[in-house]
Parts: C-alpha cells; structure tokens; sequence
C-alpha cells in the first residue's frame, strides 16, 4: 500500500496557499487574533466601543461643557442653536449629557455581562458536566430566580439595599440586580451545550488519556460550547445597557443629579412630538453602544470558529 | 504462547430502565452479560457481531471508560477494575481507544499537534516538553501523514487522514493495547484497506495488541489472530481465525458468515445461505437458556433452559471454544482467505489515471472486461442476493 501517495495529494494543492503550516505552534487564542484581524466588522466595532469607552473614562475629551450646567431660558432648543445637538427640557446640553451619560451604561453594561458570565457559566459547566443530583439542583434553583419578573425583582433588590449617593456604589446596585436576575438564561445555555459536546468521542478520548475533569472542561468542552454563550451575552449586553435606562427611567435605577441615557431618554419623552432631538440623540448613542457590542460579539464567534477560516 | 497483556473475566454491564417521577428502576438492559476472554501480546483478537450485541460497550468497559455492573478487566494480571484515580491514570497509558467516527473523535477546534501532542501533555514525564512537537511529527509521519501539516484543524482532512490521526494520538503513549472500536466502517472501501494496512504495520513494529472491534467479518477476517463472536452481549464462539471461519460450531457463526458477499463470481449461486428468521430479541429480556434459541433451527428443550457455556467443543479438526449444545462444524463457503496473495495495488493509490485493465469506453465511460461475467450469464440465478448481477440487460453485459 503506498501511504505517501495517500498524503501526497493535498499536500500538493495546498502548499501555495497556507505557508505557515509548518510554522511554530499555534494557540486557538492567537489564531482567532489572526482571524478577528481581516474582518472588517471588528475594526469598525472596536473602533466605536474605543470612542464610547474613552468617553466613560475621559469625557472631557469630547466636551468641555459641563453637563449639569442648566441654561432655562435656552430650554428645548433645537440643534444648531448655540448648541451641536440642542438643549433639553432643563436647558442641559443634549451633547455634553450623551457624552456623560456613557460612563453609566457601559459601566452597568460591561459589569453585567461579566458578571452574569462568571456566574451563569460556572453553574451551566458544573450542571451540565456533572450531571444527576448537582444538575438537576442547580437548574432548579436557576428556574426560581428565571420566575422572578425582571422588573419586579429589580426594584424589590433596589429598594431593600440602603440608598447612597455614591455612584459607583449605585451602579454596582443596579448591576447586582441584573446580574442576580440574569444569570439563569446564561446558565441554561452553558449547560445545553456543554450536554451536547460531552458525550462526543474527543471528550471520551482524553478521558481515555487520562485527562482530569478540570483538563477536559478547559480544552475540549469549554473551546466548543463557549459560542453560543458569547454570542448571547454581547447581545445581553446590548440588552443590559436598555435595562438599565429602563431602570433610571422608572427612578429606580441611577437618578438625577447622575447623568445615564436612559434618565435623558425618559425626560425626553413630554416632547416627543414637539422637540423630538431631545429623545433622538441619546437613544442614537443607546443604539451605537448596543449595536457596536453586538457586531463585536459577531465577530469574536466567527473568529473562535476554525470552520470559517 | 505469549504473554496475557489484557484479560476479561466474567464481565457484566447492565444498564438500569428507569420509569416514572420516582425513576424506579424497572429493569435491565444487560449490554455485555458474562464475557471472558485473554488477549495476548502482539496479537489482534476480532470482535464481531451485529449491531446492539454489546461490541461497543465491551471496548469500553475493557478501556474503563464506563465502571462494569460486575467482573474484572486486568491488565497484564494487574486488576484495573478498582484503580484509584493516580493508579488509572498510570494504567490509562497501556491501553488507548480509537474511535468509529473520525468526525466526532478529534476536537475540531485544536490543531493536529495539539490532539496528537494532548497524551505528552497529559502524562508530561513521557517526553520533555521540547521534545514534543518533535514527537508529535515523528507520530505524524509513522501514520503516514505530512508532518508539516501539524497546524492544520482536522476539518481539513479526509476522512481516512483523520482516522489516522486518531491512531496516532492512540499510540502516543505506546500502549501495549488498542481498542479499535470499528475504526474502518465510517471509511470508503478503498480507505479502509489503507487503514487496515497502516494498523498491521504498526503492529509490526511497535508489538501492539489489538481488539479490533468491527461488523464487516471480511476485514476482520484480514486482520485477526483470533476471533470472537458475539450475540446479546455474550460471546458464542471465540477460536483462531481459521477455527472460526473455516469450522464454525455455532450456528449463529454460520449463520453469519454465509450472509458474507462473496467477491468470487465462479461461486455465484453454489453457496447456501442461512437465512435466520425473525429479530434479535431484547436485551433487556433475554431469551431463557441459550440466547440463540429463538431463531436457531437446531434449536431443541435443552436450549431453552440450560444455558451452554463456552468451552472447548470438537469442529471436526481440533476444537474451540463455542457457546452451543450441539456444536458440530458445518461447511461454509465464506470469505477466501487472502492473506497469503498478492495485494491487488490498482487501487492504492489515488491516482486513478493509468489503471491497467480498465479502457475508457465511447461515451467516456470507463468499462471493465471480466470473461467470468460472460460465462455465467446463461445459468439462472440460484443466490437471489446476487440477482442483480445476473440481469442479461445490465450495462456490462454486452
């Protein structure tokens, strides 16, 4: 039998194409890297979170006017008047309160998806690769916080910790609650998939190697179910960022004097028919924060997918 | 005789049927029911049997990846049936597993170098770790792989390439066992004939012994010392290749072998078939006695009560060991043993260009000439499972 002609054959049509075959090793991080590279949707993705992560931290770069600086009798002016996007109803700079008003939602929308990750996956991995009596503990007491109205649970975790005025504090509150709340869907994905990789023949293989559970979960169950949990979890983070505005507009999430979209969004709606750019710009910043996270989530699963190389 | 490497004593796997909210355990599905049997070094023992008689699951009882209900597997007289997790881990490397499906047995989102180099990860004190790629390569290119191609994802292989690539991560750790789980019946015919090579050659050279689990008797018949046959998770004959195959005692063993295609159209027609009736029963209620007596035409009272146990029984030349009250051998005209031709090597390579035997037809259809078709057109078909080879309008008999 002639193994080399066997081999031979693709060899043949693929030398040209792939020169680094034979290269140095390489980790699925950094090919994912080499991946993400050539697609345009993340350079533009990145490029928007970039722009809205440095008006979080520094956003007097964009602006030098101050946010909470209340012009009455400019009230409702339109864009253009004196000002780039307007005042609103208090006579705030629309601009300068977009501006600001990114440090909130990126704050409640990152902090939440970390942590609804950490905590969702942990569970979904441990449910899901342990199966039995830990599964079927654990998806339980998953259901009982999936039961609880978002809303409801949101403002009864608001209201029962003590008030404070320190905003770092009120946004871990708000975090604390959609975190607390959101975690169950995260975990239920986490555990499906990891229930549909495990009993595949390269999970049984490494056992058959003598792989300890912690090996296997890391190499082989985490790499092939992590997709469709970071798909869901950037569009939750988009997801995240409304509940939160959701949050302030109902009064019980950051209020006024702090400055978040979803308080400009809620205040903008007395003149939704006569000075509707009140509503427009923040919500467009809302829509860009979400959509660039989104497309980054996109990206990141087509780059871990070695399918679509 | 050589050494006992790997041996199976009374091994029982039942699976509970639960039913209801309080999941009652209401039976058993007895998967692998008392199987007993050596394997020596540097030999391949085969494993047939039809689907759902508990092949797959005895090799994975035998690789511990499932606990058995009762019974001992040892290796090389050590019990590994009980092993704490540090001692499993140390056996786990003188027994490895290859896979059915090379689509499902490699992780697709590592690279070659990473599923191959996986065992040296595993078990770090085997080779040091700047010797592994180095390794990994010389695995790759004893499987009859490019070695360079130690980067690419599996997806990027063929089917046959990728099973070997599965053979390379089992002989990783050099194992003095592999369990072959039907490694060739996912594969084209052309493949497994590669496959099966590459599996002998490595026995050669690396002392390896096999338990070559598959349903497609001629190839087990090509690789094999010896052979086992199962039926609903017992064996019912267990002897050397040729015991089995040209003197078959138990009558699901002839039953078997004369439902094997004969690739010799000289024979057409003059063979008898054993046509056994009904379906396999139940494995969660086994028939009484012998487990073959609901469809075994020697069937008589005896069989239903008093299970017959695998001893020596005479097959009319020496004897082996057979699971029947009234083993006698029987004539089978079954495969031919190739073993000692000439491989045809037409067809072992890819290049299909310069077949010698084949012509390129007018309409550019490639024809063969075979005189024995001709000669046999005149006589009426007698092997109905033949028939269509028979057809006097058939497009090659001109």
């Amino acid at each position: 039998m002639t193994e080399a002609a066997v081999t031979e054959a693709p060899e043949a049509t693929s030398r040209g194409e792939n020169p680094v075959d034979a290269g140095p090793p390489r980790s699925l991080a950094g090919d994912a890297w080499r991946a993400m590279r050539r697609n345009p949707l993340f350079w533009i993705s990145s490029v928007m979170i970039l722009v809205f992560v440095l008006m979080a931290t520094f956003p007097s770069l964009f602006t030098s006017t101050d946010p909470t600086e209340a012009i009455l009798q400019e009230s409702r002016a339109l864009p253009g008047q004196g000002t780039w996007f307007g005042r609103d109803i208090q006579g705030y700079d629309i601009y300068a309160r977009c501006i600001y008003g990114a440090r909130a939602s990126i704050l409640v929308g990152l902090f939440t998806t970390i942590g609804t990750v950490a905590v969702g996956g942990t569970i979904g991995i441990i449910a899901g690769y342990a199966g039995g009596i830990v599964d079927t503990l654990l998806s339980r007491l998953g259901d009982i916080f999936f039961a609880i109205p978002l809303l409801l649970g949101a403002i009864i975790f608001l209201v029962s910790l003590p008030a404070t005025n320190n905003y770092l504090f009120i946004v871990l509150k708000v975090v604390g609650a959609l975190v607390v709340l959101g975690w169950p869907s995260l975990a239920r994905l986490m555990r499906s998939s990891v229930i549909q990789v495990k009993p595949n023949d390269y999970v049984q293989a490494a056992r058959a190697l003598g792989a300890s559970p912690f090996r296997i979960v890391r190499a082989h169950i985490l790499p092939n179910a992590v997709a469709p949990m970071i798909v869901v979890a950037t569009i939750n983070l988009g997801a995240y960022i409304s509940a939160e505005a959701t949050l302030s507009f109902l009064g019980i999430g950051l209020q006024s004097p702090a400055i978040s979209w979803g308080i400009d969004i809620s205040r903008a709606i007395v003149g939704l028919r006569t000075t509707p750019h009140m509503l427009f710009f923040p919500s467009l910043f809302l829509s860009l924060a979400v959509l660039a996270f989104i497309m980054l989530g996109d990206a990141v699963r087509d780059a871990l997918d070695p399918k679509n190389r | 005789m050589p050494e006992v490497v790997l041996s199976a004593q009374n091994l029982v796997k039942h699976y509970p049927i639960r039913k209801g909210v309080l999941k009652r355990t209401v039976g058993q599905v007895k998967a692998v029911d008392g199987v007993t049997f050596d394997l020596h070094k540097g030999e391949t023992l085969g494993i047939v049997g039809e689907s759902g008689c508990g092949k797959s699951t005895l090799g994975r009882l035998l690789m511990r990846l499932e606990a058995p209900t009762s019974g001992t597997v040892a290796f090389q007289g050590e019990d590994w049936s009980g092993a704490s997790g540090r001692e499993m881990r140390r056996l786990r490397r003188n027994i490895q597993i290859v896979f059915q499906d090379p689509y499902t047995s490699l992780n697709p989102r590592m690279t070659v170098g990473d599923i191959v180099g996986e065992p040296f990860e595993i078990h770090p004190d085997v080779v040091p770790k700047g010797g592994r790629r180095k390794r990994v390569q010389d695995l790759l290119d004893l499987v009859g792989l490019n070695p360079e191609h130690i980067n690419r994802y599996p997806h990027q292989f063929s089917g046959g390439q990728r099973q070997r690539i599965g053979i390379a991560r089992g002989i990783a750790l050099n194992p003095s066992v592999l369990i072959c789980d039907e490694p060739v019946s996912a594969l084209d015919v052309s493949v497994q004939a590669q496959v099966v090579n590459l599996m002998e050659k490595l026995q050669d050279e690396l002392g390896l012994a096999y338990v070559f689990i598959a349903h497609d008797l001629s190839v087990v018949r090509h690789i094999s010392d010896r052979v086992g046959v199962m039926y609903l998770g017992r064996m019912a004959e267990l002897g050397e290749e040729d015991e089995v195959y040209s003197r078959p005692t138990h009558p699901y063993t002839q039953a078997l072998l004369s439902a094997v295609p004969v690739p010799d159209p000289t024979l057409r027609g003059k063979r008898e078939q054993i046509v056994l009736v009904g379906d396999v029963p139940s494995p969660a209620n086994p028939p009484s006695g012998c487990r073959f007596h609901t469809r075994c035409w020697k069937a008589q009272d005896i069989c239903s009560t008093e299970e017959p146990q695998l001893v020596l029984r005479p097959d009319g030349h020496g004897e082996h060991l057979s699971a029947c009250h009234f083993a006698e051998a029987r004539e089978v005209v079954q495969t031919v043993d190739v073993s000692d031709r000439e491989p045809d090597t037409r067809f072992s390579t890819l290049d299909v260009g310069d077949i010698p035997g084949l012509d390129t037809g007018p309409d550019g259809v490639v024809e063969e000439h075979s005189d024995l078709l001709h000669d046999d057109t005149a006589r009426p078909p007698r092997d109905t499972t033949r028939l269509v080879d028979e057809e006097p309008e058939g497009p090659r008999a001109r």
